[in-house]
């Protein structure tokens, strides 16, 4: 888990600090796949500064009320608000760039 | 509709819906799933709670609900009014609301999934009420919500074959698609044993609600739509044309309580029978309905009435000046009406108000007045096609009716009632004026009395303040029936006509007498004169027989002088 915190700026156009949410369940290849996925991704794509957060619902599965998890893989962006959801494990890239909002179909 | 060998005999899991166990014989396929489909509002979500809630009530399962698409509040809300305390089950712990909510606008899809999350928040719903029902209420929310069709029927089919190992029934809802497919997405439907279909349609401003199962594997079930409808005990449904013509019957006479109109009918109808009255305005039918039902009141038979056209007040006071009271049986609660113009409801709706009110008050008599009320909004077909069907019911109770009905013009239309609806009566009266000589009076006659014979006179009949009143049949020379001043006018002449030849008789008899006399008179007369002759004839025959003697006696006397030699003048 890579954690990092800053000073959270109004300015929504340039995202400071990124929020992220990844449901698993166990360590399925499924799930391994999308958490190294998801580290590619932020890596590469984001600009801002990002914290994810791995949740395992095999550990915890009253978690999943929350966001409303019902499909695994699911990444849930929580910051910058809106909270947008992406589900499955993450392997194509532009869907979950466009998901994220950081790219933008045209 | 039983299966040949009872070792694969599917088993059953009733749904405690107010007729519909009936329809599905016996009730949904137990360890199966069952797709209801339907339009929105049709009444699914209410299906699939009554299911569980039923279930937990009178079969002693607990249940699940998942719904898509409402919260658990609203879901509990939605249901009081229908008499479901749902927060109870929940807070006794024999049903579990799951509402799960999907946000479609926000979700993308990257790569492959699965719903397990989904699984284990079911799985854990399940367990803790160790449910044997579960609803997945509005599932079409779950498949809009994924644009890979692909993984989601694969997973749907996961949740159903899981939920099957588990042994638990299944009632899944969805909205209506197209045609072909019946669901959105066309997938469900494959999935499920069971498919029942429920539509609400709106014909000439009348909403319907109908039911239909178009396919029950491993069952034979109705496949008619059978109307049904939403009340506040909830989802009734009517299955009418299961009911075969093998219902009890009664050989017992129902009174009509009109002196001579039972013995007019050979002998009276019988329990259980319909009696059709029909007539043209103001013939008095109404009138004849009302003394039936004070008559039956009186013998203490519950009377149910469903009035289309007059109000019961207005009916009530009608019948009260002729001195027939009608309130005192509804005080008394012998007599129950029912009210409505048919414009109100649908006529499927009528029908299910009528049936309601039958098993609750439980009534041995029930009046429609008039029926022909009930075409206004309908097609015959439709109208015969519901009277039929309420026939059986009432019938297979044992429930004797009674049917007015408007004939327009006595004449020319003879004997056909708007929907010919005839032939669904056990006997019948018809109603008529007669017109003669510029004077209209009542007469009545019955066209048909099943299994006794009856008369095929008109009689006449006066509405008085005694009631009915039946007069006995005159006829006129040429054989027509006579009626009014005419029928009074031919009394008198007949009673003249008896008075003349009475007199007739009377002077024939004296003149018979005195001929008698006369002719007595004559033969004493000759009986005198032939004694007279008859004496003379004997006195002479005397005489002349003296004088031969005497003659005789001289010769001899003479012979004998002579012979001695005697003789007298020497």
């Amino acid at each position: 888990m890579v954690t990092e915190h800053e000073n959270e700026q109004d300015d929504t156009l340039v995202p400071c600090c990124w929020k992220l949410r990844l449901y698993v369940i166990g360590q399925s290849p499924r799930s391994i796949l999308a958490i190294r996925n998801l580290r590619e991704i932020c890596e590469k794509h984001l600009d801002a500064r990002y914290e994810i957060e791995v949740i395992d619902l095999l550990v915890d599965p009253q978690l999943a009320e929350g966001d409303e998890i019902i499909a695994v893989p699911t990444l849930v962006r929580h910051l910058p608000v809106p909270v947008r959801k992406v589900v499955g494990d993450l392997s194509d890239t532009d869907k979950v760039l466009v998901g994220l909002q950081l790219q933008f179909r045209e | 509709m039983n299966m040949a060998s009872s070792k694969y005999l599917l088993q059953k899991c009733p749904t405690g819906i107010t007729g519909f166990d009936r329809i599905a014989d016996g009730g949904l396929p137990a360890g199966r799933s069952t797709l209801i489909c339907g339009s929105a509002g049709s009444g699914k979500s209410l299906f699939g709670i009554e299911f569980l809630a039923h279930g937990i009530e009178s079969f002693q399962e607990p249940g699940v609900f998942v719904s898509f698409e409402e919260r658990a509040e609203d879901i509990i809300a939605n249901v009081a009014s229908i008499g479901l305390a749902l927060d109870e089950m929940v807070a006794a712990g024999q049903l579990k609301l799951l509402s799960i909510d999907i946000e479609t606008h926000s979700l993308h899809e990257a790569g492959e999934y699965d719903l397990e999350p989904l699984f284990i928040r079911i799985s854990a719903a399940i367990k803790a009420v160790r449910a044997r029902r579960i609803v997945l209420d509005a599932v079409e929310n779950l498949f809009s919500a994924f644009e890979d069709q692909a993984i989601l029927r694969a997973e749907f089919k996961r949740l159903l074959s899981w939920i099957k190992t588990q042994g638990l029934t299944a009632v899944i809802t969805t909205e209506k698609g197209d045609e072909q497919h019946l669901t959105r997405r066309g997938v469900e439907e494959y999935l499920a044993d069971c498919v029942v279909l429920l539509d609400l349609r709106v014909t000439d401003q009348v909403a319907t609600r109908m039911l239909r199962i178009t396919k029950y594997r491993g069952s034979g079930h109705g496949a008619d739509e059978y109307p049904f409808l939403i009340d506040d005990t909830g989802i009734v449904c009517m299955p009418i044309n299961q009911y075969s013509l093998d219902y009890p019957v009664s050989n017992r006479i129902f009174s009509s309580g009109i002196s001579k109109l039972d013995q007019m009918l050979g002998g009276g109808i019988y329990y259980g029978s319909t009696l059709l009255v029909s007539g043209g305005s103001g013939s008095g039918k109404s009138t004849v309905a009302g003394q039936f039902v004070d008559s039956a009141c009186a013998r203490g038979e519950k009377t149910l009435y469903l009035a289309l056209e007059e109000s019961p007040g207005q009916i009530m006071r009608n019948l009260r000046s002729l001195n027939i009271d009608l309130q005192q049986w509804v005080d008394r609660g012998v007599l129950s009406f029912v009210a409505n113009r048919p414009s109100v409801y649908g006529l499927e709706m009528q029908m299910a108000v009528l049936m309601r009110q039958v098993r609750l008050f439980e009534p041995a008599l029930v009046v429609i007045d008039p029926i022909t009320a009930l075409h206004i909004d309908s097609s015959s077909l439709t109208v015969k096609r519901m009277l039929q069907r309420m026939i059986d019911q009432l019938k297979s109770r044992g429930i004797t009716m009674l049917f007015t009905t408007l004939t327009w013009s006595s004449e020319e239309i003879g004997e056909t009632t708007p929907s010919s609806i005839s032939s669904l009566m056990d006997a019948w009266i018809q109603l008529r004026s007669m017109e003669s000589s510029g004077e209209r009076s009542r007469g009545l006659y019955v066209i048909k009395s099943r299994g006794a014979r009856n008369s095929n006179q008109i009689r006449e009949f006066l509405i008085t303040s005694g009631g009915i009143f039946l007069k006995d049949v005159m006829l006129n020379g040429a054989g027509d029936v006579v009626t009014g001043s005419q029928r009074y006018l031919m009394q008198v002449r007949q009673a003249q006509a008896h008075k003349d030849r009475q007199a007739t008789e009377e002077q024939q008899r004296l003149e018979l007498e005195s001929r008698h006399q006369t002719m007595q008179a004559r033969v004493a007369a000759l009986m005198a004169e032939f004694e007279a002759e008859k004496q003379s004839l004997e006195r002479k025959w005397q005489l002349e027989s003296l004088q031969s003697s005497e003659n005789e006696m001289l010769i001899h006397q003479v012979s004998e002088r002579r012979s001695t030699g005697v003789s007298d003048g020497d």
